[in-house]
């Protein structure tokens, strides 16, 4: 907006007006709350009727397609070299009939999740930053607004449930397919035995690592979803804003990403006794 | 018929840069108005903050008795249902082609059915004269026709109040004139509330009732159309005229000492304006505009108020339409500050005749072949008592109402 940069009549003798004082910091609290604001205000409306469900397939296929290859192709390699990592560590200490299900435990836990949620964020995030930013400059939201149809309602709820629930689908292709991945390589390339690798599954992993890894990704997706939107709806003016607001955007959610995961980890490993 | 919007005491500040302060105004309800001012004196800001989309620091925005400024969210989305914007560079949804932007607000608050919408938006797509572009996608068309588009979509729910940015930024004279027109016509049609914000003085002096201009974060003045179109005001003559010297400067302040030097070499720049003239009428076929009676009334009544030439003004336009006098009403009082100008001076009566005036000559007036009428015969044998209500145009008489 022209009217920012003009000087203000009077000029330094204005007094700042409350709330605009600049304490080192604030500009970062500020967009904390906002985020959060934001967070509150898509869980709020996702319950709210009208329902856009025509918005919400469109996305979710958008996203799926978009995710579905690369993260297969991401999960392959990273699932064999957690087990051939493992694999080496566990034949050095003679304990080789664990490596299946150490290898299930960090694939589940942590790989498949943080890999789904990098891929929302940087292949699905990044499009839908760009999409809103865009359409925050034009004003359409503005005019969307007008039209007495809250922007947030009609689009970054569809946009932010598709993230989440294409995280929890594919978390579980995903996990079958890093698995899949680190038996091959175990089975084919260590010469391991197959019936050790399946049969340690059930001895250290069980039914609540594949409950966080779901709970994870779902959490990993709104948190992607949500960022995307929340750059994307506060782009610095011009077409340079919206391409710093992708690249913030994608920063941000990494950076959430992995601390969230630190404490969703801590707090999982607290109340959940470990098997065995 | 339209709503009034009453904005009292609005302030408005990014960061430590006021935009403007203090404002306080009345859109008439069913009234037309536009407010001038340089480019970059917030007019889109006060534009906005008027439909909620800027929360102002202070001050209110009372529409059908929400306070737009304060109100809660929800009753936000309701109240902008009263409003259709008309955005400066149409904000249409790029992901949607005419039809489907024009459709927009009905598909989302009405349960029309799609042929029902349909004839809606054909309507209001040749109103603004697009009929038979609604395939075309936002990013396809010129810039004038998105925001005629997005003109169109501002009207589709029949808005009491419309709100444009700029009609005339990137329009041609001619569609400019066009557009002027249209929002004349669509007041006379649906008597809706239009405040038109903009810099282009052609505008300001054949469309509205009111104007109103803002400059240095302050509103200069806010009233019927012939008080700032009369206004001695330097910042308003300089603005009317688009001229170099006066108070408003390239970078929006101008300080102190370039003005004097720039008056000591132009001299007192002369402060004429230029002639006032006459506002457009609806086009032929429309009805006629209720607004312009009640303004009549309205001007009327606080006619005693306003400064001399604006008197005259508003006087001889009414006197064009053959209006009946205006009476002094029952509670008039001689307002205090209005004395003569000190350099006023008394007509001399002894010298309005010419010196080389000279009396006719009595006796020649008629001419020597004059023959007196013969009485009699002057009605026609068919010749009736025309039907004596006054200002009945009898039918039977050509050029009649039909």
């Amino acid at each position: 907006m022209t009217t920012q940069q003009t000087p203000a009549p009077g000029g330094a003798q204005e007094p700042p007006l409350p709330g605009t004082g600049q304490v080192p910091g604030a500009g970062a609290l500020r967009q904390t709350g906002k985020l959060f604001a934001l967070a509150a205000s898509v869980l709020w409306l996702s319950f709210k009727r009208p329902f856009q469900a025509r918005e919400l397939i469109e996305q979710f296929w958008f996203i799926a397609s978009v995710t579905i290859l690369p993260s297969m192709l991401v999960s392959i390699p990273f699932g064999a070299v957690i087990t051939l990592q493992v694999g080496s560590l566990t034949q050095q200490l003679g304990a080789e009939s664990f490596t299946g299900a150490a290898s299930v435990l960090a694939v589940v836990q942590q790989a498949s999740p943080l890999i789904v949620a990098l891929l929302i964020a940087g292949a699905g995030g990044s499009a839908i930053c760009a999409d809103i930013g865009s359409r925050t400059i034009r004003e359409e939201m503005e005019a969307m607004e007008v039209m007495g149809v809250s922007p947030i309602q009609r689009l970054i709820v569809p946009r932010v449930m598709a993230a989440s629930l294409v995280a929890v689908l594919l978390n579980g292709l995903v996990s079958v397919v890093g698995v899949l991945g680190g038996y091959f390589f175990f089975v084919y390339l260590q010469h391991g035995t197959p019936g050790a690798f399946l049969a340690s599954f059930s001895s250290l992993a069980q039914l609540p690592d594949l409950y966080i890894s779901e709970i994870k990704a779902l959490i990993f997706g709104f948190i992607a979803g949500v960022v995307a939107a929340h750059r994307g709806l506060n782009p610095r003016p011009g077409p340079k804003g919206v391409g710093e607001a992708v690249n913030q955007s994608v920063v941000i959610s990494f950076l959430l990403l992995f601390f969230v995961n630190l404490i969703l980890t801590a707090i999982y490993l607290k109340i959940v006794p470990p098997k065995g | 018929m339209g709503i009034e919007v009453v904005v009292e005491g609005l302030t408005k500040s990014f960061g430590r840069h006021v935009v403007w302060q203090d404002i306080s105004l009345s859109l008439p309800a069913g009234e037309v108005s536009v407010m001038l001012g340089p480019s970059g004196t917030g007019k889109t800001v006060f534009l906005k903050s008027l439909v909620g989309l800027i929360r102002p620091d202070r001050g209110q925005v009372l529409v059908d008795g929400i306070d737009i400024a304060h109100c809660s969210e929800r009753k936000l989305y309701a109240a902008r249902k009263l409003f259709g914007v008309m955005f400066q560079d149409g904000a249409l949804f790029g992901s949607l082609n005419l039809f489907d932007n024009i459709a927009f607000p009905l598909r989302e608050h009405t349960k029309y059915t799609e042929a029902e919408i349909r004839r809606i938006v054909l309507e209001k797509m040749e109103m603004v004269g697009l009929a038979g572009d609604g395939h075309k996608f936002p990013g396809e068309i010129s810039g004038g026709m998105r925001k005629r588009a997005g003109l169109a979509r501002a009207l589709v729910l029949d808005p009491q109040v419309i709100l444009c940015d700029e009609p005339d930024s990137g329009l041609d004279p001619v569609r400019t004139a066009y557009l002027s027109q249209l929002l004349i016509d669509l007041n006379a049609e649906i008597d809706a509330t239009i405040l038109i914000v903009t810099h282009d003085i052609q505008i300001a002096r054949t469309v509205p009732d009111n104007i109103g201009m803002l400059f240095r974060g302050n509103l200069i003045m806010f009233g019927p159309r012939e008080v700032l179109l009369t206004s001695a005001n330097p910042v308003i003559t300089q603005f009317v005229n688009g001229r170099r010297a006066g108070p408003i400067g390239m970078s929006e302040e101008k300080d102190a000492t370039t003005l004097a030097l720039e008056e000591a070499r132009d001299g007192a720049a002369s402060q004429e304006l230029p002639a006032l003239v006459p506002q457009l009428d609806p086009s032929p076929g429309m009805p006629e505009r209720q607004a312009a009676k009640r303004r009549r009334a309205r001007v009327m009544s606080m006619l005693h108020t306003l400064p001399v030439p604006a008197q005259e003004a508003i006087v001889s336009s009414l006197g064009a339409g053959s209006q009946p006098v205006p009476t002094e009403p029952d509670d008039w009082q001689e307002p205090a500050g209005r004395t003569e100008p000190d350099d006023w001076q008394e007509p001399d009566d002894d010298t309005t005749e010419p010196d080389d005036w000279q009396e006719p000559d009595d006796d020649t007036t008629e001419p020597d072949d004059w023959q007196e009428p013969d009485d009699d015969t002057t009605e026609p044998d068919d010749w009736q008592e025309p039907d004596d209500r006054p200002g009945r145009w009898p039918s039977h008489w050509p050029g009649g109402p039909r």
